[in-house]
C-alpha cells in the first residue's frame, strides 16, 4: 500500500516537472538575476546571499541522500560524512596546495564516489535497519577522526581549517558572495539536470526496480550488488560536492560543522521535502538551512510574544513542525504539493 | 548696495568664517558603521546553549553591564547596542553569527567572543574586514600578536605566562616532580601545556609522565584521572574547563590519588568548581588569581565585591551571585567603557583599536588590588599578573607576590 502510495507521488510530481520544466528554467534565470536585481537595489545583503547559498548547497546534499534512499531504497544515517570528506578535501586542497577553488571540486566528487563506493561494499550485506545503524556509525566517527592527533598536519585538529572566498574573475561588478552564489547556482543546475537524466534512463528504472522488490528486479537480470554499491558512490558524491561547496562559501571547515546531527539534517530535509523527488530536494534544502537556523529564534520570538509561563526548548518548534508536516504530507511538502495539484485540477 | 543689503552680506560672511571655525569641530566626530550620535553597536557570541554553555552568564552579565550603562546616561551620551547571539561554542555557527553581527547588524566591533576555537575561526574574517575583536574570552597567547593580527585584541593573563608561573612553582617546591597532565584537546589545552612545557625547561619531557587528553564532548574523565594515578605522577596540572575541573577534582579523591594539584584559573570559580566538586575534595589546590571571588570571604566587605553584588540584584537578578564569570564580565566590560570614553566623538573602527592599544594603569574593578591594565601599540596584553593562590576551606588564600608576565612579547 505504502509503495503504491509513493509510487503514484513520484508519478505526480514527474508529471509535474516534465510539464512544467518551462517554469524550471524560468525559475533558474530569476534565481541567477538575483544579484543583480536584489544585490544592486540593495534588497539583498551579503549575508542574505551566503544564505541562499547554503540553501542550494543542502538542496545539492539532500538530493545525494535522496538518489540513495528514494530512488534506490538504501536508508542512509551518516551522509554528513561524505559531506565532510567533500569539505575537507576541498578545504585541504585550497590551504595545503593553493589550488583554485573550482578545481578542488571534481576531485572531491571524485573522493567521495571512492569513499561511498568502499563503503556500499561491505554495506551490502547489511539491509534496512542494519545499513541505517551502519551509516549513523559512521557519521558518529568522522568528525572523531578528523581530529585525531596524526592527521592534524592538514586537518588542523578541532581548530578546523580557514579559507579564503575566491574573489570575482575578470573584474566583474560583484561581490565574493554574489559571485559565489551564482557558482553555487550553477553546479546545483549542472547536478540537478544529470540526476534527472539518470533517473529517467534505464539505469534509473533499474535503481528504482531494485528498491521497489530486489528479488523481482534481480531475477530480470539487474545486477543488484553493482547498482547499489555505485549507487552509493554517486549518492556519497553528490553530498560531497555539496561539502566542497559549503567549505568554499562558508571559507570554514571544522569537525563541529559535521556532527552527526547534519546528518539528521539532511535526512529531515530529504523527508519532509519529499523522498524520491527533485523538486523535494530543493525544498528540503531550504527547509534545512531555515529551519536550523531559525527554529531557536522563532521559538524565543513566539515565548515572548504570548507570554508562555514556561520555557520553551529551543527545538520545540522544529519538533512541532515536524509532527504537523509528517501528518498532514505523509509523501512531504512536495509530495503534498503535487496532490494538492491534481484536486485543484479535478475540480 | 543698500545698507541692508551690506549688512546681510556682512553677516554672511560672518557666519561662514564661524562656520570655517566650528567645522574642525564637527569633523571630530566620525563614524564608521555601527556608531552614530544617539548610538554604538557592539556584536557578541557566547555559548547559551550546548556543553560549554555554564559561560553563557558572561553575555548576559555583560548584556546587564550596558544596561546600567545607558541607564546612566549612556557613553559620551551615546546608548550601547549589545547585540549577542548563541553560538553554543560552535565553531562554524560563530562563523555565521559573526558574518551576521558584521553585515546585517553593522556593528562597529564585536567584545569578548567567547572560547578559543571559536575566536581562531572568525579571526581571520574579522582581521580582513578590518573590524576589531576586542577583548576575547580566551587566554591564548595568540590574541596578543598585534602584527600578524592588528584588529584582535586578548584581556587576560595569557595561558602561556600562567603555565610558567606554575612551573617555576613546582620546580621551585616540589621535591623530585613527576607530573601528571589532564589537558583538554583543544587550541586552548595545548596553549597552557606548550607554556608549561617551556616553564619546565629542557628537562619537561622527563618530568611530565603522563598527558591524559579529552574531548570538550565527553561525558566524564573518570578513566583519565585514573591512568594519571597509576602513572606514579606526584604532581596534577589540571588544564580543565569547569565541568571538567570539578569532575576531576571529585574523581581523584575518590580513587585516592593526592599529587600537588595545581588548576588553571579557567577553572578557579569556586561556585561553579570547587564547591560542586566538594571543599573537602579541594583543599590545597593551587591557582593564578587575577579576579575577586565573589564567594570568596576574604571579600565580602570588599568596596568592588559590594558595589558588584548591588548591581547584580538590580540589573541582573536571575544572576548566579556564586559564579565569578559575572566578576569577570562586570571587569571586562568597565574596561571596554574606559575605552569607548577615550574614543571621544571618534567612532572609527581605527580609532576603537587605537584607543584600546592606549590604556594606562587602568585598576578595573573586581580586578585584584595592584594589577592594571595596560596596553600600547605594541602590547595587546590588557592584563598581564597575577597572585597565586591556595584553596584552603571555602576560600582562595592568596599568597606571595604579584607576579607579572615577562614572557610573551613577540
Amino acid at each position: 500500500m505504502a509503495t503504491t502510495t509513493t509510487a503514484n507521488g513520484i508519478a505526480a510530481v514527474r508529471r509535474m516537472s516534465l510539464g512544467q520544466g518551462r517554469w524550471v528554467w524560468a525559475l533558474v534565470v530569476v534565481l541567477a538575476l538575483l544579484p543583480i536585481i536584489g544585490g544592486k537595489t540593495g534588497l539583498i545583503s551579503n549575508y542574505g546571499f551566503l544564505q541562499l547559498s547554503l540553501m542550494i548547497v543542502y538542496a545539492i546534499a539532500v538530493l545525494g541522500l535522496n538518489i540513495l534512499t528514494g530512488f534506490n531504497g538504501q536508508i542512509s544515517l551518516g551522509h554528513g560524512a561524505f559531506f565532510a570528506v567533500g569539505a575537507y578535501t576541498s578545504a585541504v586542497l585550497i590551504d595545503q596546495a593553493n589550488w583554485p577553488f573550482w578545481a578542488t571540486l571534481p576531485l572531491a566528487a571524485i573522493m567521495c564516489f571512492v569513499v561511498g563506493y568502499l563503503f556500499g561494499l561491505p554495506a551490502l550485506r547489511l539491509e534496512g535497519h542494519y545499513l541505517a545503524l551502519a551509516t549513523f556509525a559512521l557519521a558518529v566517527a568522522v568528525p572523531q577522526i578528523l581530529k585525531y592527533r596524526h592527521f592534524e598536519w592538514f586537518t588542523h585538529g578541532v581548530q578546523g581549517i580557514n579559507i579564503f572566498k575566491p574573489d570575482p574573475p575578470f573584474g566583474l561588478p560583484l561581490s565574493g558572495d554574489q559571485w559565489m552564489y551564482l557558482v553555487v547556482l550553477a553546479v546545483a543546475v549542472l547536478m540537478f539536470w544529470i540526476a534527472r537524466n539518470l533517473l529517467d534512463s534505464r539505469t534509473g528504472r533499474a535503481m528504482m526496480a531494485i528498491r521497489d522488490h530486489s528479488m523481482a528486479a534481480g531475477t530480470m537480470g539487474i545486477n543488484v550488488a553493482h547498482y547499489k554499491t555505485v549507487v552509493f558512490g554517486i549518492s556519497a558524491l553528490y553530498t560531497g560536492v555539496a561539502g566542497a561547496l559549503h567549505a568554499i562559501i562558508f571559507e570554514f571547515v571544522a569537525p563541529d560543522s559535521f556532527r552527526f546531527e547534519l546528518s539528521i539534517a539532511i535526512l529531515v530535509g530529504a523527508v519532509v521535502g519529499g523522498i524520491a523527488s527533485l523538486p523535494g530536494a530543493v525544498i528540503g534544502g531550504v527547509f534545512v538551512q531555515v529551519i536550523e537556523k531559525y527554529a531557536d529564534a522563532l521559538t524565543k520570538k513566539i515565548t515572548t510574544a504570548v507570554h508562555l509561563p514556561i520555557d520553551l526548548e529551543p527545538w520545540t518548534i522544529y519538533g512541532i513542525a515536524l509532527i504537523v508536516l509528517m501528518y498532514t504530507m505523509p509523501m512531504g511538502i512536495a509530495g503534498g504539493l503535487a496532490v494538492l495539484w491534481r484536486r485543484l485540477k479535478r475540480s | 548696495m543698500t545698507q541692508s543689503t551690506r549688512r546681510l552680506l556682512l553677516a554672511g560672511t560672518g557666519a561662514l568664517a564661524l562656520a570655517l571655525v566650528a567645522s574642525p569641530v564637527s569633523a571630530q566626530k566620525k563614524y564608521d558603521e555601527g556608531a552614530t550620535d544617539t548610538e554604538i553597536k557592539i556584536g557578541n557570541t557566547n555559548p547559551y546553549s550546548g556543553n560549554a554553555s555554564a559561560y553563557g552568564t558572561i553575555g548576559k552579565a555583560i548584556d546587564a553591564y550596558f544596561k546600567m550603562v545607558n541607564e546612566q546616561g549612556g557613553i559620551n551620551g551615546r546608548k550601547i547596542n549589545f547585540i549577542t547571539y548563541d553560538d553554543g561554542y560552535a565553531p562554524p555557527k560563530t562563523v555565521e553569527m559573526v558574518r551576521k553581527l558584521v553585515e546585517e547588524d553593522k556593528v562597529l566591533f564585536v567584545f569578548q567572543t567567547l572560547g578559543t576555537p571559536p575566536n581562531t575561526a572568525i579571526q581571520k574574517y574579522l582581521n580582513g574586514k578590518k573590524v576589531p575583536q576586542l577583548f576575547v574570552a580566551t587566554g591564548a597567547s595568540k590574541w596578543g600578536h598585534y602584527k600578524e593580527n592588528p584588529w584582535t585584541m586578548g584581556f587576560q593573563p595569557d595561558y602561556v605566562t600562567e603555565s610558567i608561573i606554575y612551573a617555576k612553582h613546582i620546580l621551585a617546591n616540589v621535591k623530585d616532580p613527576k607530573i601528571g597532565v589532564l589537558m583538554q584537546n583543544d587550541d586552548y589545552g595545548k596553549d597552557y601545556f606548550n607554556g608549561f612545557k617551556q616553564g619546565l625547561g629542557k628537562d619537561a619531557d622527563k618530568l611530565i609522565v603522563q598527558l591524559a587528553t579529552y574531548e570538550v564532548t565527553d561525558p566524564t574523565v573518570d578513566s583519565q584521572m585514573i591512568q594519571l594515578k597509576n602513572s606514579g605522577a606526584n604532581v596534577f596540572f589540571n588544564i580543565t574547563t569547569p565541568k571538567f575541573a570539578a569532575q576531576a577534582i571529585k574523581k581523584a579523591a575518590e580513587i585516592g590519588w593526592k599529587p600537588a594539584h595545581y588548576i588553571n584559573n579557567v577553572s578557579a570559580s569556586i561556585g561553579a568548581v570547587m564547591k560542586p566538586a566538594g571543599y573537602e575534595n579541594a583543599q590545597d589546590i593551587i591557582t593564578a588569581y587575577y579576579v575577586k571571588d565573589p564567594t570568596d570571604a576574604q571579600f565580602q566587605n570588599d568596596k568592588d565585591v559590594v558595589e558588584w553584588k548591588a548591581f547584580m540584584q538590580k540589573y541582573y537578578p536571575t544572576g548566579n551571585l556564586i559564579d565569578s564569570s559575572n566578576a569577570y564580565a562586570y571587569a571586562v566590560s568597565s574596561l571596554l567603557h574606559v575605552v569607548l570614553k577615550q574614543c571621544g566623538d571618534d567612532l572609527t573602527r581605527e580609532n576603537v583599536m587605537k584607543q584600546a592599544a592606549n590604556i594606562k594603569n587602568v585598576q578595573l574593578p573586581m580586578v585584584l588590588e595592584g594589577i592594571k591594565a595596560n596596553t600600547s601599540p605594541t602590547d595587546f596584553y590588557p592584563i598581564q599578573s597575577v597572585r597565586l593562590a591556595r584553596f584552603k576551606g571555602e576560600k582562595w588564600d592568596l599568597f606571595g607576590e604579584i607576579i607579572s608576565n615577562e614572557s610573551s612579547t613577540q
